[in-house]
């Protein structure tokens, strides 16, 4: 597990073929990197910066950290325990239930946005039903939360499985022939030892949960201080003109490269 | 890891034949008419960038274009006119630009982008309101959009159908027999403003809304929602323009689509999905 202290430093050595790797991933760093620095590179303009203190934009962006953080918070509170689950209880349907949890993974926001009107819209198949206690959850920023929740929880979900599962069964059994009750095990045990893995799933759901957009728009529709995070703003300031987009695109940018640094900081705190 | 490589790589060619795939930029439809068809004239491409309120109008039109032009392909663009017109500031290559406003036009020919004396309004569209089918709010005048908490959906203000929907809603309050607060009130009731007219038909068929103001085209492509009409005095009638671009690869057969739009056959087609027609200039 510690990584970090097993990475080999490239030295020159005589006559390994360092291109092999370096050409590669290049190419990709040029992909992922020239469109970041050309977004950067054409936002960096004095007249358009204020359009990124409009109050719309600070709504936006205000509840962009409310509704990913509420996200991070539920993904925790119910998917470390359906991620130990997985790991480590055995019944039929196991395999069923890894795959429909990995779905939204797949799936297309639309299909995702989509899917929660079909289930949870005014006519849909519960929302029929909840409408009757009088709760509508479309264009509501509780229809925020669960569209992030759909598409971003299986990231953490997911991350937490293989932490759970690379510790050694037997742990469990060791500390449980002491005398130690379940929940203690997982809570002393369990927990410390995957961290990592939690933490890396709480970086891959936050970020995505911070980027949702199709789903949302789907879902819960497009209303300044209520249903309209970031990447809602970008979309509609897209479409008033390129200069409010790239500015809105540069804080996104900047707020998620912060949250990567702080999170992955912690991540590296948890090595064992 | 290094076994299941060979099921990798069987799992990905699967997914590469099962989609035709034959190489970066050579769509292999194209490849076999070339080969099958040695003498057949080379088929000429249309690109056409379009309002997406134009997407039912246009398609059939396109259709009937390609059948009176044999050897003629017509391939669209459409999504909403400021996306359109950022597509093409930024270089994208098109023959033909159709958008729902003036603005937006206006600024492509001041960038000199599109030929200028090529451009002319060739239809126009009102705007109406719409209800899903079994009216669940019980709306049943203008006057009830007013009504405390229904759910009203507009288009975005930045999208030219929001744009006038707002326009509509002032020009009634200025009305006494809405009084000055229609405009306010119903205005308080919009639970979203969506990024293009068709999003608005869809939450308003979904029945996730109670009303939607949508385009008269809109509402005859979507003949199972029930449309209050807007009265002419209080509508904005919004003029649809067009024009070939300057970059265009075939401006003669862009020319001809233009001729095909205002003839007869082009007008019956957009009348049909509830498109006025107007004598081009």
């Amino acid at each position: 597990m510690n990584s970090s202290s097993q990475r080999v430093r490239r030295t020159k050595t005589g006559n390994s073929p360092g291109w092999v790797f370096i050409l590669p991933s290049m190419l990709l760093i040029g992909l992922i990197g020239l469109p970041i620095l050309a977004l950067v590179w054409r936002s960096a303009n004095i007249r358009i910066f204020p359009f990124a203190f409009t109050e719309s934009a600070v709504n936006a962006l205000k509840l962009s950290l409310l509704t990913s953080t509420l996200c991070v918070v539920v993904a925790l509170l119910t998917g470390t325990p359906l991620a130990y689950i997985q790991a480590h209880w055995s019944f039929r349907g196991r395999a069923f239930l890894d795959v429909l949890v990995d779905l939204p993974i797949v799936l297309p926001p639309s299909v995702a946005g989509i899917a929660l009107l079909m289930a949870f819209g005014r006519e849909g198949l519960f929302g029929n039903w909840l409408s009757l206690f009088g709760i509508s959850i479309p264009f509501t920023t509780m229809a925020v939360v669960m569209a992030q929740v759909f598409v971003s929880a299986p990231f953490f979900v997911r991350s937490a499985r293989i932490g759970f599962a690379a510790i050694d069964p037997q742990l469990d059994e060791a500390a449980k022939v002491e005398g130690a009750s379940s929940w203690h095990v997982f809570q002393h045990v369990m927990l410390p030892l995957a961290s990592r893995a939690l933490i890396t799933g709480i970086i891959l759901s936050w970020t995505r949960a911070l980027g949702e957009f199709g789903a949302t728009l789907l879902f819960a529709g497009n209303l300044e201080g209520k249903t309209q995070t970031m990447p809602l703003a970008i979309y509609v300031g897209f479409e008033q003109g390129l200069s409010i987009a790239l500015v809105l695109s540069v804080v996104l940018l900047a707020v998620s490269f912060v949250l990567l640094v702080l999170l992955r900081r912690l991540e590296l705190q948890n090595q064992h | 890891m290094t076994r299941s490589i060979p099921s990798l790589i069987i799992v990905l060619s699967i997914a590469l034949s099962a989609c035709g795939f034959t190489g970066v930029g050579l769509p292999s439809k194209s490849l076999s008419s070339i080969s099958e068809n040695p003498g057949a004239a080379q088929t000429r491409e249309l690109t056409v960038f379009a309002a997406a309120s134009l997407t039912d109008a246009f398609e059939e039109i396109g259709n009937a274009f390609e059948a009176a032009n044999p050897g003629v392909k017509v391939n669209f663009n459409f999504a909403g006119s400021q996306i359109l017109r950022t597509q093409l500031e930024q270089g994208a290559a098109a023959d033909i630009y159709a958008s729902a406003d003036h603005k937006n036009m206006d600024a492509l020919i001041e960038e000199n982008l599109v030929i200028a004396n090529s451009y002319q309004d060739y239809t126009s569209n009102g705007l109406v309101v719409v209800l899903p089918p079994g009216n669940p709010a019980k709306l049943e005048s203008l006057k009830d959009l007013a009504n405390p908490d229904i759910k009203l959906v507009l288009a975005d203000e930045s999208v030219p159908a929001g744009k006038y929907a707002r326009q509509i809603l002032f020009n009634m309050s200025q009305n006494p027999e809405y009084g000055k607060d229609f405009e306010t009130d119903v205005l308080a009731n919009v639970v979203s403003n969506e990024t293009d007219i068709r999003q608005v038909v869809t939450k308003v068929e979904l029945g996730e809304a109670d009303a939607g103001i949508v385009y008269v085209s809109d509402a005859v492509a979507a003949p199972e929602l029930i449309t209050i009409p807007i009265p002419v005095q209080f509508n904005i009638i919004a003029k649809y323009p067009i024009a070939i671009l300057a970059n265009s690869s075939n401006p003669g057969l862009a020319g001809s689509f233009i001729a095909y739009l205002i003839s007869p056959a082009g007008q019956a087609i957009l009348d049909k999905w509830g498109f006025n027609p107007i004598i081009p200039k």
